[in-house]
């Protein structure tokens, strides 16, 4: 194995103490350190609400993600066809699987816009409508496949015949 | 179609050996499977006729006519069919003999058809059609030694024609018919010079006529006519070469006469001087020159003539015995031969004529008790290394069975009492006992391993022609399925068939060996007199669970005389031994026989005989029975289908009976009738549903999901009616006067469930009907060909059951039970279609729960069974079917229904005469047994979805394995390969 390299890796140690100069040299001319301190009654209000703003407005965003995702699944299933086959049933899975995750992670998404000052109620609620829905798709294609017992005659396809009460028997006498 | 033994052993061995296989999914099996599954026996039928191949000609065989209308040529050495014809029923053999050593002729039709076959392949040569009215014993004379014409003769009488036909190319040579009225000739014999031909006839009930004719153009050279006092009954045979010995019409006299002089002189002996206890009917047989055989059901006496003076008893036989004919051993000697049981043993005995009373032979032979008494029996000689003369006879027994005897030994027999079976019935073998393993099977270890390593042979290609010859041989003996206890699958069965000399046998589906055979004594003529016959086999009793200890039994039932009204027999045997447990004579009449559903305590199965005095009657004849019948009673009904009067019939049963005191005996008080117009319809035929069928479901799903329910009911009966116009052969009525109708009728209600007529159509009518449809087959005279209808019943009543949250919940009429008062309403499909085969037999493939699709058997005019799928015959076939149809699996309507030459179930055998077609379900739901019987036998296993349950017997399991290996190897491999690279990752 080739080593000579790492072998000829120069290292040194450096004594002296990084932290200690910060105030051993002094701050430049004309800069208080109490500055930005002074700022604070009106710059961090107008700062915080640009970013509560800015949250809603992804939290919303983030809600209405999945309204692309149902097109593109609405599209999807089209194309797939009401025959029953792999392509079809892949895409009918994961057309019931991704919602499905995606509700289950519903906090998870959300987290980056917790703020007590920020509503994520609604955005949540969209999400999860939308979600429902590209759900409700996902059974509905399943419906189209026949994979689901809605009919008759998925109930009754292996019902036994009811018992006769009568028997009648006989024929044409023997000779 | 592996059983588990076999399969977990195959996989614990597996490493060792390969299979040969190429896993299949066609229908059809390849070449090298035939004979794997199914089994094919020939047989012949009783023999009536046999003539021996002259000895000059150096073949030991011999030509027999049986009373299944064969004709055939069998090896005198193995008892194994040279060559056979079997003859159409409408044309029944009468009569065989050979000419000049190489020709056979063959009599048939009362004496209108000459047929000539080639002795040694059995082609035919010529065939002559005589212009007689048919005759009920006709006489074939082949003239011996003929000077006259360059070739031999064969004399036909018939009546009172008489032909001459040249036996080279089947020309008449000439033809006579006798003036006299109603004259029927009895015999014809030759003038030891061979020119005249001197004819023997009887007309009315007492005129005795005799004709000299001329050999050579059949001139009437002289007539003698002379009355006999008190009549003649028509038998007569013929005691020497001028002596006639003929029976009086009271039957208790002989008539001597001597016909050779210028009128006819005779004699009249009574019976009883000659035979003192004479009981009962009796026959006159001819055995040679002046020595005749009066054969009482008993006894037989040989009689020797005296000239016209009279007769004399020369030997008396008290024990059940048979007379052959007359065998020439040199000029002036003749033998014959008498058999003669003594104990269990029979007594071979031949005679010279010259000296009736001392014997050439008497040897003792071993027989079978299971064969009954000798029927027949045909003399033949041979000649011995040291010159003298060696005799052997072929013996027909009661059972129907031939057996050859020679030097006091049985050289063979043959089981032709097979080629006349009445009915059939199953029985599951014995359970396998512990401890008998595998090993025990495959009896020797090196045996085994070797056969398995030809097998990796042959799949591996490396095989040469011996092998691969071995390798079949191996496949076809495999011991696996000739084994005598009931297998996982339930292919090994016991076939329970009952022929027509009232023996039972049980043959092994595996291999179509006899496991047991038994004569009952209760159906032998020879015991109790008059004419028994067997009727039908059922299943007595089948055990499960408790009673599991007991064998299964199977009864038959059977008549003790020709007649309706004579007493029925009884009889149940054990089904795994052939043993007769029970027997019983019945004090009434069989005239209908009812094995109902119900079971006693014992699992014996309830049987209602109906008699001919319309009273039922219940059997077993227990309490408990009764018990259990008094309770459903008032559910049972009885429908009779009389065909004479064109009427059905619907009864009840009811609790008083004619016979005071019997308290097993049902009265039956008719409920309704349906009687047919005479004089535009006569009853065809009718079909109801197997007994035994299982229906897995009452819904049927259609494409677009819908659901319809059938009309599932065990009561419903298919009647086929024709007018009478058109009621005989096909071409004997116009397609105007004929019409055939289709009825489906409620057995209980006798409602008329669905009618349907089809103008210009004429039977015969095949029908089967199965589930809620009914296939039957006619033949259509507009389109002058065989037409096949379906039609399909379905429930209107359980219709409205499509609400979805009803059925989840259960809330539904649909498991409540049916009652055929109750009058649903019913819709019907219909449809037909053209069929190109005229049928025999037809037949609907059973299994065990239903689910699989069904298969129609139809034995066709060829003697072959052709398995057609029912989805050919769905009413719901449509030119153009929509996407939807096309997807839930239905064909596109075409006119006619496809034969796939793949699809004849047996292959390239025949069964000759074929009679029945039986599907018995396996324990494998895919599976189903078939059983084809006629003259012939053939048995083999159907799975009319394919096996879609089991891996096929050409299943690779080694080809698996390997990929298993295969698999793991890569895995391991991979798996050593990747943590290397991941290390030398690591230290990079």
């Amino acid at each position: 194995m080739e080593k000579g390299k790492g072998l000829a890796r120069r290292w040194a140690v450096e004594l002296h103490d990084a932290s200690s100069s910060s105030s051993a040299v002094p701050d430049p001319p004309g800069f208080a350190r109490s500055a930005p301190d002074a700022d604070d009654a009106a710059g961090a209000r107008q700062r915080k609400d640009s970013e509560t703003a800015w949250k809603a407005q992804k939290a919303w965003e983030v809600a209405q993600a999945p309204f692309k995702n149902l097109m593109m699944m609405g599209f999807m299933m089209w194309m797939a066809g009401s025959t029953v086959h792999l392509f079809s049933i892949g895409i009918t899975f994961s057309a019931l699987w991704q919602p499905l995750s995606a509700l289950r992670s519903v906090g998870k998404v959300f987290e980056p816009f917790k703020d007590p000052r920020v509503d994520t109620v609604a955005p949540k609620l969209l999400f999860i409508a939308l979600n429902l829905a590209a759900m409700g798709l996902g059974v509905w294609k399943l419906n189209t496949l026949g994979l689901l017992p809605t009919n008759p005659s998925d109930w009754v396809s292996s019902l036994a015949p009811a018992r006769e009460v009568e028997y009648a028997g006989g024929g044409i006498p023997l000779n | 179609m592996a059983a588990p033994p076999r399969c977990s052993l195959l996989i614990l061995l597996a490493g060792l050996l390969v299979v040969a296989s190429l896993s299949t999914l066609a229908a059809a099996i390849y070449e090298d499977q035939v004979g794997l599954a199914d089994w094919h026996q020939k047989y012949i039928g009783k023999v009536k006729q046999a003539v021996y191949h002259s000895q000059k000609s150096g073949r030991r065989r011999v030509v027999v006519l049986t009373e299944e209308n064969v004709i055939s040529s069998l090896d005198l050495r193995s008892g194994d069919i040279f060559w056979r014809h079997v003859i159409d029923k409408n044309d029944p053999l009468d009569q065989l003999s050979l000419s000049l050593g190489k020709y056979v002729l063959s009599l048939s039709s009362g004496g209108t058809i000459l047929r000539a076959w080639n002795l040694p392949d059995g082609q035919m040569i010529w065939e002559t059609k005589l212009q007689t009215f048919t005759s009920s014993n006709p006489q074939l004379h082949v003239l011996s030694n003929n000077k006259v014409a360059k070739d031999n003769l064969v004399l036909v009488s018939a009546g009172r024609w008489m032909y001459a036909v040249s036996s080279i190319d089947g020309s008449i040579s000439w033809e006579k018919e006798f003036s006299l009225d109603g004259l029927e000739i009895k015999q014809v014999l030759q003038s030891p010079e061979n020119d005249i031909v001197y004819a023997i006839g009887i007309a009315g009930s007492s005129k005795l006529a005799l004709y000299h004719l001329s050999a050579k153009t059949g001139e009437i050279l002289k007539d003698i006519q002379e009355s006999l006092p008190g009549g003649l009954c028509g038998e007569t045979v013929l005691g020497s070469d001028n002596l006639l010995v003929a029976l009086n019409k009271a039957r208790s006299s002989l008539f001597l006469i001597d016909f050779k002089g210028d009128r006819i002189s005779y004699n009249k002996v009574h019976i009883s001087d000659l035979v003192q206890d004479l009981s009962g009917t009796f026959k006159l047989q001819t055995v040679s020159n002046g020595v005749i055989a009066l054969r009482t059901s008993s006894t037989i006496s040989l009689l020797k003539l005296k000239g016209t003076d009279g007769l004399e008893v020369v030997q008396r036989f008290d024990q059940p015995a048979a007379v052959s004919d007359a065998l020439t051993i040199s000029e002036k000697d003749d033998a014959f031969a008498v058999m003669q049981h003594v104990g269990s043993q029979i007594e071979f005995i031949v005679k010279f004529t010259n000296d009736v009373s001392s014997e050439i032979i008497r040897e003792k032979v071993n027989i079978d008790q299971h064969r009954g008494n000798v029927e027949k029996v045909f003399l033949n000689s041979y000649i011995r290394t040291d010159k003298s003369h060696g005799f052997r006879a072929l013996v027909v027994m009661e059972d129907h069975s031939l057996l050859l005897i020679q030097q006091g030994e049985v050289v063979w027999s043959r089981e032709d009492g097979l080629a006349s079976i009445v009915d059939v019935t199953t029985s599951e073998l014995p359970v396998e006992k512990d401890g008998v393993s595998v090993a025990d099977v495959e009896h020797n270890l090196f045996e085994w391993l070797k056969g398995h390593m030809l097998k990796l042979k042959g799949t591996l290609m490396l095989a040469n022609a011996d092998e691969v010859a071995a390798i079949q041989a191996l496949r076809l003996k495999s011991s696996e399925k000739n084994k005598m206890t009931r297998d996982h699958n339930g292919f090994r069965k016991l076939l329970i068939v009952l022929t027509k000399a009232g023996k039972v046998m049980a043959l092994h589906t595996g291999d179509g060996r006899i496991i047991w055979s038994n004569l009952l004594p209760s159906f032998r003529g020879s015991r109790f007199g008059g004419m028994p016959s067997a009727l039908r086999i059922y299943q007595w009793q089948v055990p499960h669970h408790s009673i599991m200890r007991e064998n299964p039994s199977v009864l038959v039932v059977g008549k003790s005389g020709a007649e309706s009204s004579a007493p029925g027999v009884f009889s149940i045997l054990d089904s795994y031994s052939g043993e007769e447990l029970n027997s019983m004579r019945l004090d009434h009449s069989v005239v209908q026989i009812i094995p109902l559903m119900l079971k006693d305590l014992s699992e014996q199965r309830l049987h209602l005989i109906v008699d001919s005095n319309s009273n039922a009657h219940l059997y077993p004849k227990s309490p408990d029975s009764l018990n259990v019948f008094l309770h459903e009673m008032s559910n049972l009904y009885f429908y009779s289908v009389d065909i004479q009067t064109n009427v059905i019939r619907g009864y009840s049963l009811h609790k008083s009976c004619d016979l005071i005191g019997d308290e097993y005996c049902f009265s039956m008080k008719e409920l309704w009738s349906i009687i047919f117009p005479s004089d535009s319809e006569r009853i065809a035929t009718t079909e109801t549903r197997k007994m035994n069928e299982v229906v897995h479901t009452q819904a049927k799903i259609i494409g677009d999901h819908d659901v319809m329910y059938k009309y599932l009911s065990k009561n419903l009966v298919f009647v086929a009616t024709v007018s009478p116009k058109a009621a005989g052969n096909i071409g004997s009525a116009l397609p105007e006067e004929a019409s055939l109708v289709a009825y489906l009728i409620d057995a209980v209600t006798g409602r008329i469930l669905h009618r349907v007529t089809h103008h210009g159509a004429q039977g015969p009518v095949h029908a089967v009907l199965s589930e809620n449809w009914v296939v039957y087959h006619y033949f259509n005279l507009r389109a002058h060909r065989f037409e096949m209808a379906v039609i399909e019943i379905y429930d209107q009543s359980r219709a409205d059951n499509k609400d979805v949250m009803k059925l989840i919940v259960g809330k539904h009429n649909l498991s409540a039970p049916i009652t055929s008062f109750s009058r649903p309403e019913v819709a019907v499909k219909s449809q037909s279609y053209f069929f190109a085969h005229s049928v025999k037999a037809m037949s609907v493939t059973q299994t065990a729960k239903g689910i699989t699709s069904k298969q129609l058997l139809i034995g066709t005019i060829g003697d072959q069974v052709l398995a057609l799928d029912k989805r050919y015959l769905d009413p719901r076939r449509s030119a153009n079917p929509t996407q939807q149809e096309k997807e839930e699996g239905i064909i596109p309507l075409t006119d006619s229904l496809p034969i796939i030459p793949q699809s004849f179930v047996t292959h390239s055998h025949q069964v000759e005469a074929l009679q029945g077609i039986v599907s018995i379900p396996a324990k494998l739901e895919s599976t189903t047994l078939v059983f084809t019987y006629g003259v012939d036998l053939f048995y083999t296993q159907l799975a009319p979805s394919r096996t879609y349950d089991s891996l096929t017997d050409e299943f690779s399991y080694a080809l698996l394995l390997i990929t298993i290996v295969v698999l793991v190897a890569a895995i391991i491999f991979t798996w050593i390969w990747s943590e290397k690279k991941e290390l030398r990752d690591k230290w990079r």
